[in-house]
């Protein structure tokens, strides 16, 4: 298993190379340039318009840069392909199918039979805690449990990389705090690259090993902190650590003349 | 409505108005309203007889071959329109039109094109009902959440297994919507033709017993027919609440 | 170029239609289909010789009688029954059931008991439009959002400073609304009353140009009263959006 903290050139997960992106006259993405190294996580952290969900997408291949590549495991992509899983902001689960059905239902889309993906879900559907709600529609739970379902569901077909658009920003803020922790020790078990993307500094310097700060107009990477202190600390006590607080403190200073 | 604490389902006020109804005819005040109970027994006499049964399946059959119609026609028709912009472009202003156009006035044209017979009736049918049929399937194409769309995507769904597992159920609510105010418009466009057209079916009753001043036989046949339609309506309604919780989830 | 996509390809979409008609009709598919030409010919025809200004005069009344009682006493009933929980269980029922009924069917008892002059054109009218133009504002006040509501009493405003200025402002896009599908339900019933009960105004000019196998000026007389419901009702469309910009449409019912 490899080790979350260390890094070298040569191991990124996902690299992305010279991305162009414009909608219309818009530009949303200049020149983009981002390595994402394997078994950790990279925060795509910026103000709204700074293009940070137009790059997961491309990353994801569900938008298509004008220019530039995109390598994940250093083979080009060219849409959406089974090494990479996405979490929805919204969630996006079926309102018709159980909590089993929806978690598994990445793994039917690729033609598992029906035992065995149901098997493997439900070893994720207990992993993030929802046993027991394996019949229930997605009406009858409350936003946190729609999101861990949704979670389930990328976990489950065993991507290596894991694309997240603001998970939590549609759950309330206590529940947002306990998915932060368990976010943590999914990235310390599972052998997976995350890029998760979110406006919160404080969320993006508590979960993150790498924080890409993004600006707009244009949008460029305007640095990449990694706050490696307190990683070894547990969850309870990161909140209260002082190099937590500087690097929040920092990345603030540093957006505040972006926001309108 | 609350009386003494106690909530009074919806709908029970007609049993009152029953019962005015019972007296009002009771005391004679207008000829053309017997008492309910006369036309409830007058209605157990002719409920099994011929004429009206007779009268029901050619009602019954026009309508369901009407709107059977309209819905394997304007479903897919709808489907295609959500999924082409340029589809859309052509059709949907006839679309509109013919949904708040006064289609009765089209009937004629039904009856010297397709006769004065069941075919002429079963069109009509259809073209009440169609429109909506059209209009809702595709605005529930339309309206289908990004992200599902994004999520089959990303999952590398097939474009038959994204139509098939994801956009159709998605769209189902909007299009059952459709299907039930298709219907309801279907019963007006099937009594109207019946109406207009040729005398048959419960069109040919209606007029027998008014022309005839059979007032007890007039109501009773009436009072048929509101239920039918009251019932189908309250059927697919229900039918509609059963996947409403996954319409306010977009 | 793109701004005008739409235009254009409404135009094509028209000339694809009025095309296929025209061929059609040369064909012709039916001895009673005329084609589109001949149509426009007899439109031109009935326009100029004025026999369609007599006839709408004639088809409107009803109409316009109709629509008018309707709307008072419908939005009236509207109100009472959103406004007060035995109204509401009293009245609504007889709406909803009238609202799915084919109430076409009524129509040789409205004969019998008001013969067949103007008043049994107007009661036709009047029993199409109503329903939809009850529930429609009925649902709307029901409806209003309780907070604005709850804010108007907090700073202490009287029972009637609530209904008229926070309930009655609030519900009037969907009365509207309501008022719209009312005037489109009462052309079906004014064509309904004249192709059923007499003849008169623009239903006699269908009747009788049919009689006589005048097609296209049968076809002329129904176009006539399509396009003329469609847009009226567009206007009315129109005037709704530009009064109540920024306002949820959303319809009681059908």
């Amino acid at each position: 298993m490899m080790s979350h903290n260390t890094t070298n050139d040569n191991d990124q997960a996902v690299a992305v190379r010279d991305v162009y992106k414009s909608y219309g006259d818009v530009m949303a993405l200049r020149d983009m340039s981002l390595d994402f190294p394997r078994g950790q996580l990279t925060s795509l952290l910026g103000p709204s318009g700074c293009g940070k969900t137009t790059l997961l997408k491309i990353i994801a291949g569900l938008l298509s840069a004008d220019s530039g590549e995109i390598t994940v495991n250093g083979h080009p992509i060219t849409g959406p392909g089974p090494d990479r899983a996405f979490v929805f902001q919204d969630f996006a689960l079926l309102p018709w199918a159980t909590v089993l059905r929806n978690v598994a239902f990445g793994l039917e889309l690729r033609g598992v039979a029906k035992s065995e993906r149901e098997a493997i879900a439900e070893k994720y559907i207990t992993d993030v805690g929802l046993r027991g709600f394996e019949n229930k529609h997605p009406h009858q739970l409350s936003g946190g449990m729609r999101q861990r379902v949704g979670l389930a569901r990328a976990l489950s077909v065993d991507a290596q990389v894991l694309l997240m658009d603001e998970p939590f920003a549609a759950v309330d803020e206590q529940t947002r705090r306990k998915f932060q922790e368990d976010l943590l020790n999914l990235v310390k078990h599972e052998n997976k690259t995350f890029i998760f993307v979110t406006h919160s500094i404080e969320e993006a310097v508590y979960v993150s090993d790498q924080v890409a700060i993004l600006l707009p107009r244009p949008s460029r990477v305007s640095e990449i902190i990694r706050p490696e202190g307190f990683r070894h600390k547990d969850a309870d006590s990161i909140r209260r650590d002082s190099e937590y607080l500087d690097i929040v403190d920092r990345i603030w200073a540093s957006l505040r003349t972006y926001v309108e | 409505m609350k009386i003494f604490g106690y909530q009074l389902p919806s709908l029970t006020s007609l049993i009152l108005w029953g019962i005015l109804w019972e007296i009002a005819g009771q005391l004679k005040l207008t000829f053309f309203l017997p008492p309910l109970s006369a036309i409830f027994s007058t209605l157990m006499e002719i409920g099994t007889s011929r004429v009206f049964l007779k009268a029901l399946t050619e009602t019954g059959y026009a309508f369901f071959a009407g709107t059977f119609l309209a819905i394997v026609i304007g479903i897919p028709v709808g489907i295609l329109m959500g999924k082409s912009r340029l589809i859309d472009e052509l059709l949907l202003p006839w679309v509109n039109m013919f949904l708040s156009a006064p289609l009765t006035a089209l009937v004629p044209v039904m009856m010297v094109l397709f006769g004065f017979g069941m075919k002429a009736i079963i069109l009509t049918t259809t073209m009440f009902a169609i429109w909506i049929i059209v209009l809702n399937s595709r605005a529930g194409v339309m309206h289908i959440n990004r992200s599902l769309i994004e999520m089959a995507r990303s999952f590398g769904a097939t474009p038959m297994d994204a139509f098939v597992k994801v956009y159709f159920w998605a769209a189902l609510p909007e299009i059952l919507s459709g299907v039930r105010i298709g219907f309801i418009r279907g019963v007006k466009g099937v009594i109207i033709g019946q109406l207009l057209i040729s005398i048959v079916g419960f069109g040919a009753l209606f007029e027998l017993y008014s022309g005839q001043f059979m007032m007890k036989h007039f109501w009773a046949v009436l009072i048929v027919l509101f239920s039918i339609s009251f019932t189908i309506a309250e059927f697919l309604s229900h039918l509609e609440r059963k996947v409403a919780y996954y319409a306010a989830q977009r | 170029m793109m701004r005008y996509r739409s235009y254009l390809l409404t135009f094509l979409s028209a000339c694809i239609v009025f095309g296929s008609w025209e061929i059609a009709g040369r064909i012709p598919v039916s001895y009673a289909f005329p084609t589109f030409l001949e149509t426009i010919a007899a439109f031109w025809t009935l326009l100029k010789n004025g026999t369609m200004f007599v006839a709408y005069f004639e088809t409107l009344k009803p109409l316009v009688v109709g629509v008018l009682i309707s709307s008072f006493v419908g939005v009236g009933i509207g109100l009472a029954i959103g406004l007060s929980r035995m109204s509401d269980w009293l009245l609504s029922p007889i709406f909803v059931v009238m609202q799915t009924a084919p109430l076409a069917a009524l129509i040789p008892l409205l004969v019998m008991i008001y013969g067949i002059g103007l008043t049994s054109k107007v009661a036709v009218v009047i029993i199409m439009a109503m329903p939809v133009i009850v529930l429609n504002t009925g649902g709307a006040v029901r409806n209003t959002p309780v907070s604005i509501v709850e804010m108007a009493q907090s700073f202490l405003g009287t029972r009637r400073d609530v209904i008229f200025k926070i309930i009655l402002p609030a519900a009037s896009p969907i009365i509207f609304a309501g008022l719209r599908l009312g005037v489109s339900a009462g052309f079906i019933g004014a064509i309904l009353a004249e192709l059923k009960i007499t003849p008169t105004g623009v239903g006699d000019i269908i009747t009788y140009s049919r009689s006589i196998a005048d097609y296209p000026s049968m076809y002329a007389a129904i176009m006539s009263i399509i396009l003329l419901a469609v847009i009226f009702l567009n206007v009315l469309e129109r005037i709704e959006n530009f009064l109540f910009k920024g306002a949820k449409h959303v319809y009681a019912s059908d």
